[in-house]
């Protein structure tokens, strides 16, 4: 299993050696060690890839993966896997601002806590938290799925188009055009689904689910106190 | 006899413009939103005049006598800078806000001129990627379509921090152009209103941008350049922290860059004009000592060669033309005043890019009206309307004896009123003197 | 913009480690600011005010001492920082001294029983060595790397700005009504010596207390009169507090154990803590204040 030592290696070797390694099919897993919070760590890999980072990484850890598979053995720094399209990003630790930001597609998973605007203006990534996430979540999300097992801070989904927001804890409150909705057995069947793959113990029934009232949708002068 | 009248009288504070607004914001309820630049008459290029060569400066022959006009963007940091023939490119607009064969035909004509053009608020689209040799891939708030592969297949990156027409502002497309391919690239409900953020998601501030622009550095291999643009807010600021940030490209919009759609209140009174901006981004650079370094790419307003050359001179390194390129494919044509006249305009006026009903087939999503625009006739009007430009402004760095117009300097220029004079710092005509000038 | 690293030891034991740690701390913020850096350090309370003095002119602090002594009475010592100097005045002395010290052109970085500030124009590695940081000990610090947005790249714009005895105080951020609210200070009396939005942050913080708010109330009160985006740290002689504006972009997280809390922008500036891998790392609440005392 190749190791790299971060300390001892400058970030463009890191990545270079990462993003040629996801483009050629290697099964080989790779082991970044003393993170010590670095940005921009095991960006832009295109392909699939397991990749392990021992330690806390700093902004824009994962940022736009493509079909990898990135553990952080720690905390994650703003924007983790920002832009993701595909594959699995892993934190083990907390997540700062900006969680998944405008991700595509994938699944990141959170075991600790994520910060504010955690899912922000998210496109299809599917997002689960093992623990709380801040104020300002969700904030434009238009597609995909956000799971919290613990609570949501202030203005939860504002400003919502088509994502999903699922949270088992409380919701200090909601954002403009946010709502909570009712849980269907199709919504039951994406939760478990995520919920398992994400190796969290909840059951879908605790849940509640939210999304966008969709009065924003087309200028309304009526609801002009929201804009 | 009766007893003599005055004329009627209008307000001026009231005039019929203003009153027809109060009018329309009484019936509806909502702000003025419309597509365009400012059209209040402000400072510009045309109160600069060159001064040219006597007996004291030499001119160069205008046919035998070389005037280059290629510039090198992103030569600061980027592994692969972009080379172009001539010193302007193409600004960003959005796929959505233009139809396919729109920005198919901008990248035609820019093309064989020599120069690049810009993705927009959307994402890319084929057309525009395979009809642009040089393509600049716009980073905006939204993130609309942005993708790891699109990103390795754009010539440069432009991270959109704001726009001249709306410095603070974010975007706006109306429900009318959402349609499903326009949806579908944004990953949004068809028919919808879709409102951009005016800020980025995941940063703030330039502390935060220098990180941002590592990881897109990392991303693509430090090969394509990073430009920053910001709208004609702070410019003195904006350039600076921009390249301390580690910027390659500056491009800076002033008040009269258009955009797709935003509040009229916004367009007309947010920004600095174009001329104001560019002596106090130059001089950013210059504290830098990253003038020249850092390219400069200055927009809004240009319309002529005369622009491009007072722009260089005045310290940009190239400038870009979004309006007058839309101009040339055959935007508000007067062929078409007939259905003009029927959307309550006149040609040269229609400004309502938003409602996606555009007669000459450019600012639309839908079907029929686009197909009036024939992208490779267009293209061919865009490609010489840049030559025609790059002649112009060759012809005037001659007549100041220069071999490249890069050499041109603000010492070239005069300036007809006050106002320019202060802006640009050149002197008022017949003087040596400028408001504001040290030691005076 | 910039970055903030704080420290606060609650243990004794590593007092005479905090310039240290803190310095690498600073160095590790760089990129967030290369303009200027800065440190206020507490240590031991003196008999006496601590006045931090600076001058680009090294020929200022000739014969110093001496004309304090005549001025004042008394005699005065004075300590060489590079372009700094650490005098010790007597409280009771503390008029004549700022007059004197005016008179002679020096630059007043602060005044303190406990507090020291040292902040220079360049890179945060650079001038942390110029001043020795790194052999400093202390209860306490807070230091600040700057890239500068619209205020003038000098000594007197980077931080930490201290606006009161034992208090200063570091931002990142931009505020947007400060040039308002420097007006509404100097309608009050308190007039500010920058162009800077954070020292209007300082000194509305210090006029809060001078006022008779608690450090606590005066932080509450930032978040309903300043307007703009902030992380702020300030120290007192006893403590430190932190707060983030409604909106909280900038970043901000903190770290605490048995033997310290630290504060940073970036959870780099941690990496080299004594027991970080197990410390508790959290980031702040928006509109939330937060505050350490001894």
């Amino acid at each position: 299993m190749p190791t790299i030592d971060m300390s001892k290696t400058e970030l463009r070797e890191v990545n270079a050696t990462l993003q040629s390694a996801a483009g050629t099919q290697a099964t080989e897993a790779y082991v970044l060690e003393n993170p010590r919070g670095s940005h921009a760590v095991a960006v832009g890999l295109n392909g699939p890839l397991d990749v392990t980072v021992k330690g806390s990484t700093g902004y824009y850890c994962a940022g736009m993966n493509k079909d990898a598979t990135i553990h952080v053995e720690g905390s994650a720094g703003p924007g983790v896997a920002e832009n993701m399209m595909s594959g699995t990003v892993v934190i083990d630790g907390d997540a700062s601002q900006y969680a998944g930001a405008t991700g595509h597609g994938g699944l990141l998973v959170i075991k600790g806590n994520a910060s504010s605007r955690c899912g922000i203006s998210m496109k299809g990534i599917d997002i689960v938290v093992h623990g709380s996430i801040g104020h300002m979540s969700a904030f434009m999300a238009q597609k995909g799925n956000l799971v919290v097992l613990g609570d949501a801070g202030d203005a939860l989904g504002d400003s919502l188009y088509e994502a999903r927001l699922f949270v088992r804890g409380s919701v200090k409150s909601l954002g403009a055009d946010c709502v909570e909705k009712e849980m269907r057995p199709e919504h039951l069947e994406i939760l478990a689904d995520l919920l398992a793959r994400a190796g969290a113990d909840a059951k879908p029934e605790e849940f509640k689910r939210y999304g966008s009232a969709r009065t924003l949708y087309n200028f309304n002068i009526d609801n002009a106190d929201a804009y | 006899m009766s007893t003599p009248t005055t004329e009627p009288r209008q307000s001026w504070t009231f005039s019929k413009e203003t009153n027809s607004e109060i009018r329309r914001a009484a019936a509806t309820g909502i702000y003025d939103i419309r597509g365009g630049g400012a059209k209040r008459r402000v400072p510009h290029f045309d109160d600069l005049l060159f001064l040219g060569a006597s007996i004291s400066r030499y001119p160069l022959e205008g046919y035998r006598e070389k005037c280059d006009t290629s510039v090198t963007l992103g030569t600061r940091f980027a592994k692969k800078p972009i080379e172009l023939k001539i010193p302007i490119t193409i600004a960003g607009m959005s796929f959505g806000s233009l139809s396919g064969r729109a920005k198919e035909a901008l990248g035609r004509g820019a093309t064989m001129a020599g120069t690049s053009t810009t993705t927009g608020d959307g994402g890319m689209t084929e057309e525009e990627r395979g009809h642009s040799e040089k393509l600049v891939y716009q980073y905006l708030p939204s993130r609309y379509g942005m993708n790891p592969d699109d990103l390795r297949r754009a010539d440069a990156i432009e991270v959109v921090v704001g726009q001249g027409a709306k410095p603070g502002g974010g975007g706006m497309l109306l429900g009318q152009k959402i349609t499903e391919r326009v949806a579908g690239m944004r990953d949004l409900p068809q028919g919808i209103d879709q409102r951009s953020a005016c800020r980025h998601p995941d940063w703030t501030g330039p502390d935060d941008l220098e990180i941002k622009i590592l990881e897109l550095r990392e991303i693509t291999n430090w090969e394509k350049p990073i430009y920053i643009k910001v709208g004609g807010a702070r410019p003195y600021y904006d350039t600076a922290l921009a390249a301390k940030a580690g910027a390659d490209v500056i491009v800076l919009d002033g008040m009269q860059g258009g955009t797709a759609a935003t509040q009229d209140v916004f367009i007309e009174h947010v920004g600095q004009p174009t001329l104001a901006c560019i002596r106090p981004a130059v001089q950013a650079l210059q504290d830098l000592g990253l003038h020249r370094e850092v390219q400069l790419v200055v927009s809004g307003g240009i319309r002529t060669g005369a622009d491009v050359a007072k722009a260089l001179a005045l310290g940009a390194d190239a400038v870009s033309i979004g309006t007058a390129a839309l101009v040339a494919l055959g935007d508000n044509d007067p062929k078409w005043e007939e259905e003009y006249q029927k959307l309550g305009t006149t040609a040269g006026a229609y400004d309502d890019w938003h409602e996606g009903r555009d007669p000459a087939g450019i600012t639309t999503q839908d079907p029929e009206l686009m197909k009036r625009l024939d992208p490779e006739a267009a293209g061919r009007r865009l490609r010489n309307y840049l030559n025609v430009l790059t002649l112009e402004c060759q012809t005037l760095a001659r007549a100041c004896g220069k071999s490249h117009v890069h050499n041109l300097e603000p010492e070239d220029l005069c300036a007809l009123t006050m106002e320019a004079a202060a802006m640009a710092q050149v002197p008022l005509a017949g003087t040596n003197w400028w408001p504001g000038k040290p030691g005076f | 913009m910039c970055g903030i690293v704080g420290l606060f030891l609650k243990k004794d034991e590593l007092r005479p480690r905090l310039g240290d740690m803190l310095t690498d701390m600073l160095i590790t913020m760089t990129d967030r600011g290369p303009d200027s850096a800065g440190i206020a350090i507490y240590g031991d309370a003196a008999e006496g005010l601590k006045f931090t003095v600076q001058s680009d002119d090294p020929a200022a602090f000739d014969g110093l001492a001496e004309a304090l002594e005549d001025a004042l009475g008394v005699s005065v010592p004075v300590t060489l920082k590079d372009t700094h100097a650490v005098l010790l005045v007597p409280a009771d002395k503390q008029a004549g001294a700022v007059e004197l010290l005016e008179t002679r052109g020096l630059r007043i970085m602060g005044i303190g029983e406990a507090m020291e500030i040292f902040k220079e124009v360049g890179l945060p590695k650079d001038v942390a060595e110029r001043f020795g940081l790194r052999q400093m000990g202390g209860s306490h610090g807070i230091g600040h790397t700057r890239m500068a947005t619209e205020s003038a790249v000098t000594t007197l714009g980077a931080h930490p700005f201290s606006t009161a005895e034992d208090q200063c105080l570091v931002h990142n951020g931009s505020l947007s009504n400060h040039n308002d609210m420097r007006r509404k200070l100097a309608k009050k009396g308190v007039f500010t010596k920058t162009e800077n939005d954070t020292e209007v942050g300082a000194a509305y913080i210090s006029s809060r207390i001078a006022e008779g708010a608690s450090l606590g109330e005066a932080l509450e009160g930032t978040l309903e009169d300043l307007d703009g985006f902030f992380t702020f740290v300030t120290g007192t002689k006893n403590g430190f507090g932190v707060v983030r504006d409604p909106i909280a972009c900038k970043p901000a997280v903190m770290a605490e154990t048995e033997d310290y809390v630290a504060f940073a922008s970036e959870y780099r500036a941690f990496a080299d803590l004594p027991g970080i891998e197990t410390a508790r790392v959290w980031e702040p609440e928006p509109a939330t204040v937060y505050f350490w005392e001894r």
